[in-house]
C-alpha cells in the first residue's frame, strides 16, 4: 500500500511538473496561436529570480511570488517590442522568439556567469509507510493544481478571461465592443510568461540553475503542448497525464534522458494517429 | 516544353564559380584553404535547408540534427574501418532516413508547418542530450566509442591532402547547387513551388503533395548528412555541440539572411554570417550567440526576405529565377 | 422525389429533362444540418449534360452549403449525390476532382509566384501528361484570350485576371462539370462582362453550375436558374421566368436583398 502510494506520488509529481511548465505556453498558443520559442528562457528567468532573491537574503517563498511578476514584465516588453509586429505570421514569430531565446541565454551567461547556481530544497521529507517522499514534491503537485485552477478561474470567470476568449474567436467583434485586441494579446502573453516564470521559480530548488536551463525543459514543454493541441485545459492536462506517466515510467527504468526520448516517440506516434493532438480527439468532426 | 527555363547567365555563373574554386587553393596558403573548406561545408548545409525551405516552403529548425546524424554516422562507420567514401554515402543516407521519418509523420499526417518546425527543433535538443549522455566507454559501435560531450576523435579523412579535400568539397557544393537549380526549374520543382504557394490548390488538381514534400525533405536531409560527413572528416572530430541550439539557429540564419529560394542566397548568407561569427568567436561564444539571436530578430522584423532580394532590386535582375 | 411542403409552392420546368434520362449530376434528399440548423433541407437537384445552371438565393438560403457538399468540402448529413454515374456522397475532394468535377471557390486560389503559363501547364499536365501540357496550355491561353499575360506572375495581376487564371486552371483539367462560387465577386463591370464571355466559351466543353448574387451577370449568361430558399429549392426555371417571378421577388424583398 505504501509502495503504491509512493509510486503514485512519483508519477503525479512528473505529471504535475510537466503541466506546470507547459501551462504558460499552452495559454499563449491556445489563446493566440503563437508558439513562443523563448518560453524555456522565461522559465529560466523565473528560476534565476528565485536564486537571485535568495542570494540577497529574501525568503524563498517571497522569491517565488516575485518571479511571475518579473517574468511577466519581461513578457510584456517582448510582446511590445517583437511579437506584436508578427501576428498572423506564425513561422516568423517562431523565428523571432528563437532569436530571443538565443539572445537571452547569451545575455544571462554574460551578465550572471555560466556557473551553476542552486537553492536548497525546503520542506524535508514526509513518511509514507517505510518510504520517504520529498515534501517539496507534494508542494509541486499542489502548486500545479493551484496554477491550473487559477488559470481556469481567470479565463472562465473574470471579465478579462471572457474578453480574451472572445478575442480568440473573433477579434473584430471584441474591437466593436470597444476593447482593443492588441491590449488583450499583450496581457495574455504577459500572463503566459508569468506562468512560465512561476514554473521556473517552483522548479528552481529541484535542479541546478544554469543559463541553458530552459533548453532542458523546453523539449518536454513543446511536446506536451503540441500533443495537447489548442484546448488549453483539456489538452494540456490529458497530454501532461499521458506523457508524464510515460516519462516517469521510462525514467524510472533507465535515465531521465531516455524518459524524454520515450515522450518524443510516443508523441510522434500519437500525432500520426491524431494530427490535431488530444484536443482533436475530444472534438467531433463536423 | 518545360514551364520554366534557366536563364543564359546561370550556367556561365556555374562555370565561373567552378573555375574560381579550382584555382583558389593554388593561390592561398594551406591554412586559408583549410579555413575556407569549412566555410564551404557550411554553405552546403545552408543549401540543404534552402532546398526544403526555399523550394518547398518546409521550414525545419533542426537541419543540425541531420547534419549531426550524418557526421556521427560517418565517424562511426569510418572508425570501424570502412572506406571513407562508403561512409560518406552512408552519412547522406542516414540524414535522408532521419528526415524521411520526421517527414512521413508530418506530411502524411497533414500536420501544420508549425509542427515540423517545433518537432525538428525538439528532436535536435533531445539528440543533444542523448549524445551528451554517452560519456561512458560502454557506449560504442564496434570500435567507435561515442564519447559523450568529449566527442569522437581520430575520425578518418575523406581526402588526406587539404587541397584535395578543398576540391572535393567545392566540387560537391557546385554539383549540389547545379542539380538543385535544375531540379527547381524542372516540372517537379515547379509543382513543388506551387505546393509551397498554395498546397490545397495543387491537391485539388489531383497531385499528391505528400510524397513530393517527403521526397524533397529527404533530399534536404541527405545533403545535410553529406555536409555532416564532410565536417567530421574536416576536423577529424565530432561532438554533441553539433546539435546545439546555436548550430541549429545558424543554419536558419544563413538562409534567412541570404534570402531563400535561389540557393545562391543560402551560400552568400552562410559565408557572410560565418565570417561574422568567426570574428565574434574570437571574443567569446556568448557574444556569438547574442549576435546570432539579434540577427534573427532584426532580419525577421525588418528584412524577412533576406539580402539577395533587397540587393537585386537595385541592379537589374540577371534573370535568375527564384524557386 | 420532390418534397412539396404546403406552405411553399414549388415549380419545376421542363428544364430538368424527361425523367429517366441520365443526369450528369443528381442529388436526392441532400441535407446538411449544423446542430439544430438545417442549412440544406432535402434538395433534389438534377443537371443535364451541357447545361449552364445558375444557383441563386438570398443570404442563408443554403447555396454555399450545397456547393460545398457537391465539391466534397462538407459531408452531407443525409441524402445522396450521383455524379456521372458515381456516388460521390461524402467523398474527399481530390477523388471528386479526379472523377471530372472542377471546382472554383470564391476566393482566388492561385500561386502568386508562378506565371499564368505555369498555372495552365501544371493544371494541364495532370490531364494530358508532361509532353502535351505545353501545347494544351498554349491553346487554353488562346481560347480564353489571356495570351497577353501569359508570362506574368499571377501575384501581380488584377483581381479579375486572377479569377480567370483560376477558371482556366480548372478548365485545363478537362472536367465534365465545373462548379463556380460567385466568380464575379469583387469584379468591375467590364471584368464581369468578360467573365460572362469566358464562361460561354467554357460551357462549350463543360457543364457549369454557377452560384451567384449578381443579377446582371446572370442575365448575361442566361441558362436555367435554380432558386434556393431556406435550404430548399423554391423555383427552378428559365432565367427570364425566374427573374419575373413574384415568389422570387417576395423572397428577396422579404429578406431585404432585392437586386437587378
Amino acid at each position: 500500500m505504501a509502495h503504491f502510494l509512493a509510486s503514485f506520488i512519483g508519477v503525479a509529481f512528473a505529471i504535475a511538473s510537466l503541466v506546470l511548465l507547459s501551462l504558460g505556453l499552452a495559454v499563449i498558443y491556445g489563446m493566440m496561436g503563437v508558439i513562443n520559442l523563448a518560453q524555456g528562457e522565461f522559465i529560466m528567468l523565473g528560476a534565476y529570480t528565485v536564486v537571485f532573491s535568495s542570494a540577497h537574503g529574501l525568503n524563498l517563498w517571497i522569491g517565488m511570488v516575485l518571479a511571475p511578476v518579473v517574468v511577466g514584465i519581461v513578457g510584456l516588453v517582448v510582446e511590445r517590442c517583437v511579437i506584436r509586429f508578427l501576428y498572423g505570421r506564425l513561422l516568423d514569430t517562431m523565428l523571432a522568439t528563437w532569436g530571443l531565446s538565443l539572445g537571452l541565454i547569451a545575455a544571462v551567461t554574460l551578465i550572471l556567469g555560466p556557473s551553476t547556481e542552486g537553492v536548497a530544497t525546503p520542506l524535508g521529507h514526509v513518511a509514507i509507510g517505510s518510504y520517504a517522499v520529498a515534501g517539496y514534491n507534494l508542494f509541486v503537485i499542489a502548486a500545479a493544481a493551484a496554477s491550473v485552477a487559477l488559470t481556469w478561474y481567470v479565463f472562465n470567470y473574470t471579465k478579462f478571461g471572457l474578453v480574451a476568449r472572445g478575442a480568440m474567436q473573433n477579434a473584430e467583434m471584441v474591437a466593436a465592443l470597444g476593447i482593443h485586441p492588441p491590449t488583450i494579446y499583450m496581457v495574455t502573453f504577459a500572463f503566459g510568461s508569468a506562468l512560465a516564470g512561476l514554473a521556473g521559480a517552483i522548479m528552481a530548488p529541484l535542479t541546478g540553475v544554469v543559463p541553458s536551463l530552459g533548453l532542458a525543459f523546453v523539449a518536454k514543454v513543446f511536446i506536451t503542448v503540441t500533443v495537447g493541441g489548442a484546448a488549453i485545459f483539456a489538452g494540456t492536462l490529458s497530454a501532461g497525464a499521458l506523457l508524464g506517466t510515460i516519462e516517469s515510467a521510462v525514467s524510472f527504468v533507465s535515465t531521465p534522458i531516455y524518459g524524454q526520448v520515450a515522450m518524443l516517440g510516443c508523441a510522434l506516434v500519437l500525432l500520426r494517429i491524431a494530427p490535431q493532438g488530444v484536443s482533436g480527439l475530444w472534438r467531433r468532426r463536423g | 516544353m518545360a514551364p520554366a527555363r534557366l536563364s543564359v547567365v546561370e550556367p556561365l555563373l556555374w562555370i565561373a564559380a567552378a573555375i574560381g574554386l579550382a584555382l583558389l587553393p593554388l593561390v592561398l596558403s594551406i591554412f586559408q584553404v583549410v579555413q575556407i573548406t569549412v566555410f564551404l561545408i557550411f554553405c552546403l548545409l545552408a543549401v540543404s535547408l534552402d532546398l526544403s525551405w526555399g523550394l518547398a516552403g518546409l521550414l525545419s529548425f533542426g537541419q543540425a540534427a541531420f547534419f549531426g546524424i550524418g557526421g556521427y554516422s560517418y565517424a562511426i562507420i569510418g572508425i570501424n574501418g570502412t572506406m571513407t567514401s562508403a561512409a560518406t554515402l552512408a552519412a547522406a543516407a542516414a540524414g535522408a532516413a532521419a528526415a524521411a521519418t520526421i517527414g512521413y509523420i508530418a506530411f502524411y499526417g497533414r500536420l501544420s508547418a508549425m509542427f515540423l518546425a517545433v518537432m525538428t527543433l525538439t528532436v535536435t535538443l533531445i539528440l543533444l542530450q542523448v549524445m551528451g549522455s554517452t560519456a561512458d566507454p560502454s557506449y560504442r559501435v564496434g570500435s567507435a566509442v561515442i564519447g559523450g560531450y568529449n566527442g569522437m576523435t581520430n575520425i578518418p579523412s575523406l581526402v588526406l591532402d587539404p587541397r584535395g579535400f578543398f576540391w572535393a568539397v567545392a566540387g560537391l557544393l557546385v554539383a549540389v547547387v547545379v542539380m538543385g537549380r535544375l531540379l527547381m526549374m524542372a516540372p517537379f520543382g515547379r509543382v513543388l513551388a506551387a505546393i509551397r504557394e498554395n498546397e490545397q490548390r495543387v491537391e485539388l488538381l489531383g497531385y499528391d503533395a505528400r510524397w513530393r514534400k517527403l521526397l524533397t525533405f529527404s533530399l534536404s536531409g541527405a545533403v545535410a548528412g553529406l555536409a555532416g560527413a564532410l565536417f567530421a572528416s574536416w576536423g577529424n572530430f565530432i561532438n554533441p555541440e553539433i546539435f546545439s541550439l546555436a548550430q541549429s539557429a545558424q543554419v536558419v540564419i544563413w538562409v534567412l539572411v541570404g534570402g531563400r529560394g535561389w540557393l545562391y542566397g543560402a551560400v552568400i548568407g552562410a559565408l557572410l554570417v560565418q565570417v561574422l561569427t568567426q570574428y565574434l568567436g574570437s571574443i567569446g561564444t556568448a557574444y556569438t550567440s547574442l549576435a546570432l539571436g539579434g540577427l534573427l530578430v532584426v532580419f525577421v522584423l525588418l528584412l524577412p526576405n533576406g539580402l539577395l532580394p533587397a540587393l537585386s532590386r537595385g541592379t537589374l535582375s540577371l534573370g535568375i529565377r527564384q524557386a | 422525389m420532390t418534397r412539396n411542403s404546403p406552405a411553399e409552392p414549388f415549380s419545376r420546368s421542363e428544364a430538368s429533362g424527361p425523367q429517366g434520362s441520365p443526369a450528369l449530376l443528381q442529388t436526392t434528399g441532400l441535407s446538411k444540418a449544423f446542430g439544430g440548423v438545417h442549412a440544406v433541407a432535402g434538395v433534389d437537384f438534377r443537371l443535364r449534360r451541357g447545361e449552364l445552371r445558375c444557383l441563386i438565393g438570398p443570404n442563408g438560403a443554403g447555396k454555399s452549403t450545397f456547393f460545398k457538399m457537391l465539391s466534397g468540402q462538407l459531408r452531407p448529413t443525409a441524402g445522396t449525390i450521383i455524379f456521372d454515374g458515381h456516388d460521390i456522397t461524402g467523398e474527399p475532394q481530390h477523388r471528386i476532382a479526379r472523377l471530372g468535377m472542377g471546382i472554383k471557390n470564391q476566393v482566388p486560389s492561385v500561386w502568386d509566384g508562378l506565371s499564368v503559363y505555369e498555372h495552365f501547364w501544371i493544371a494541364a499536365r495532370r490531364r494530358v501528361g508532361a509532353r502535351a501540357a505545353g501545347t494544351a496550355a498554349d491553346r487554353l491561353l488562346g481560347e480564353l484570350g489571356l495570351e497577353a499575360i501569359a508570362g506574368r506572375e499571377v501575384g501581380a495581376l488584377a483581381h479579375g485576371e486572377r479569377q480567370w487564371v483560376e477558371i482556366g486552371m480548372v478548365v485545363a483539367q478537362q472536367p465534365n462539370l465545373i462548379l463556380l462560387d460567385e466568380p464575379t465577386a469583387g469584379m468591375a463591370a467590364d471584368e464581369v462582362e468578360r467573365t460572362a464571355d469566358l464562361l460561354r466559351v467554357v460551357n462549350i466543353n463543360a457543364s457549369l453550375i454557377v452560384v451567384e448574387h449578381d443579377m446582371q451577370f446572370i442575365k448575361m449568361i442566361g441558362g436555367i436558374v435554380t432558386v434556393l430558399h431556406q435550404g430548399r429549392i423554391l423555383i427552378e426555371d428559365a432565367m427570364e421566368k425566374v427573374l419575373d417571378s413574384r415568389i422570387v421577388r417576395e423572397v428577396y424583398l422579404g429578406s431585404g436583398h432585392a437586386r437587378g
